[in-house]
């Protein structure tokens, strides 16, 4: 099992959640973050005081799914969030131990569906 | 009596009270951040309430009462409005009730000490704000007042021009905020770390309530619905309308793009401005003033603040001490008597007298403030402490001052 953690474009969200939908991963909690990479931040100019490199809105995707399924989703969501641009994201993938569904108990590679 | 002006002064008293609450509380609300924006609605709404009933026990008549002989102070003999009824006072309005002016007058008298809270924002202990507030309002606001608007006020005897309060409401409070500001020190982190206002929305209806409210403050203080109150109308919104453009261009051309809050900061300027002069200058003077005070005005904030380091939150010297204080110095270029005949000429209608008046005025009245805000926030941090533990600030004033928080993370 993998645990996959990806940052995109808020923009490009609805075109990620269609690609997942179309191979079957139907899993994952979205949330809204700040964050900064090669592209920087804007400037921003309050009364003429700048506050300069601050944080731009990302979405942060969390996907847990067995094996079979990591590529199809990474590829998912590369078709949805990629633009060519800077700024466009990345896809971080760890293992994952243990899954456990609340409602039966249910564990491991069962659970994640 | 005219019932007319006693509609018109009523409705005007309402549109005050709505300057201070909601329109400067969301003002400010969104320009702090997000942890401590109940502090500031607080603050403005508890204003509202005491200095309502300051107002009615005793400030009305410290400031408008009769004079007790050096044109100093007013004497105790309106204290809890008695003879303060239905029949005019002639010396202060001759259409409407006594109480009708009285009211209005209030809402002038509870919105001053509103404007101060801006610049110790985000780190004022409440009870010392409480404190400072009361004793601000009766040793600062009801003296200056009755200089310059009372029978028999010194100021107003050598003929200090002041329509709606460039000095008694705006000068005074801005120069006491920039004391108030120095002497309480600097928020943790203050330009070490971003202070992003944390909704500018709010700012925007703030500003944008402000001046429709103004209406009420400007055209208002003419106390009459006549040609008078149309001409403080019309002054006001033209000031407003040249000083938000005009701040949105300054910064167009400095930083590369117009923001909403430069434009609104700009148009607040403006009716700061306007306000002595609205009844004495004609419209198309009105716009040469709300040009410049955003020029003077950004050029305070914006360099003047930077350079010297104090952190006057919120800019209400920025805004208010220094757009009094032009808009009282314009009065004395742009008045003339055409517009009003119990006005006078500025010195660009041949009256030198008039202008240095009001030089005197932004003199007399800013001395005064300062020296007496230094004054109280001695005796208040003695008392109770002015600003809240390091910890406090940090956690921010909504949790520990008013045990509450504006928005939640989870339901």
């Amino acid at each position: 099992m993998k645990y996959i953690v990806a940052i995109i474009q808020p923009h490009k969200l609805d075109e990620v959640m269609k690609s997942l939908e179309d191979v079957e991963v139907n899993l994952v909690t979205v949330s809204n973050v700040l964050g900064r990479g090669r592209q920087k931040g804007l400037t921003e100019v309050y009364r003429g005081a700048k506050e300069v490199g601050s944080l731009l809105k990302k979405i942060k995707l969390e996907i847990a799914c067995n094996e079979d399924f990591v590529e199809p989703t990474v590829q998912a969501v590369i078709k949805g969030a990629r633009t060519g641009e800077i700024g466009d994201g990345k896809i971080f993938i760890t293992d994952l131990h243990e899954v456990v569904r609340i409602r039966t108990g249910e564990r491991g590679g069962k659970a994640i569906g | 009596m005219n019932s007319g002006d006693t509609a018109w002064v009523l409705m005007s008293s309402a549109l005050v009270l709505l300057m201070t609450v909601p329109a400067l509380a969301f003002f400010y609300g969104g320009l702090v951040r997000r942890k401590n924006v109940l502090s500031l609605l607080m603050q403005c709404f508890i204003i509202l309430c005491v200095i309502s009933l300051q107002w009615i026990l005793y400030g009305y008549s410290l400031t408008f009462g009769p004079d007790t002989g050096h044109g100093i102070i007013g004497g105790f003999d309106w204290v809890g409005l008695r003879g303060v009824g239905g029949q005019p006072n002639a010396d202060y309005a001759a259409t409407i009730p006594h109480s009708v002016f009285m009211i209005f007058q209030c809402m002038f008298a509870v919105i001053t000490p509103a404007l101060i809270v801006g610049a110790f924002a985000e780190r004022i202990k409440f009870s010392a704000f409480l404190l400072f507030t009361i004793l601000w309002a009766t040793f600062v606001y009801d003296p200056l007042g009755h200089w310059v608007w009372g029978m028999g006020g010194w100021l107003k005897n050598l003929g200090a021009l002041d329509f709606a309060g460039g000095i008694v409401v705006h000068t005074s409070s801005g120069v006491s905020a920039l004391v108030m500001a120095i002497l309480i020190g600097k928020r943790i982190g203050y330009q070490e770390q971003p202070f992003r206002p944390h909704n500018l929305p709010f700012t925007v209806l703030g500003a944008a309530m402000l001046w429709f409210g103004w209406f009420g403050f400007n055209a208002g203080s003419a106390l009459a619905a006549n040609e008078l109150a149309a001409n403080a109308f019309i002054a006001t919104n033209t000031a407003t309308a040249a000083a938000g453009l005009t701040w949105a261009l300054i910064e167009w051309q400095q930083h590369g793009a117009p923001t909403v809050l430069g434009a609104a900061t700009g148009a607040v300027a403006g009716l700061v401005a306007i306000t002595p002069a609205c009844g004495f200058v004609s419209p198309m003077n009105a716009i040469f003033i709300g040009i410049l005070v955003s020029v003077f005005c950004y050029i305070a904030i914006a360099k003047v603040k930077a350079l010297f380091k104090y952190d006057d939150a919120l800019d209400v010297f920025g805004v208010h001490g220094v757009g009094g204080m032009w808009g009282t110095i314009a009065t004395g270029l742009f008045a003339e008597k055409v517009v009003n005949e119990a006005g006078g000429n500025g010195l660009f209608f041949g009256d030198v007298h008039q202008f240095l008046v009001q030089l005197l005025l932004i003199v007399v009245a800013p001395v005064f403030a300062a020296a007496m805000t230094w004054i109280i926030f001695k005796f208040v941090d003695a008392l109770v402490g002015m600003r809240v533990e390091k910890k406090d600030e940090i956690i921010g004033l909504d949790l520990t001052q008013q045990s509450e928080a504006a928005y939640t993370v989870v339901e």
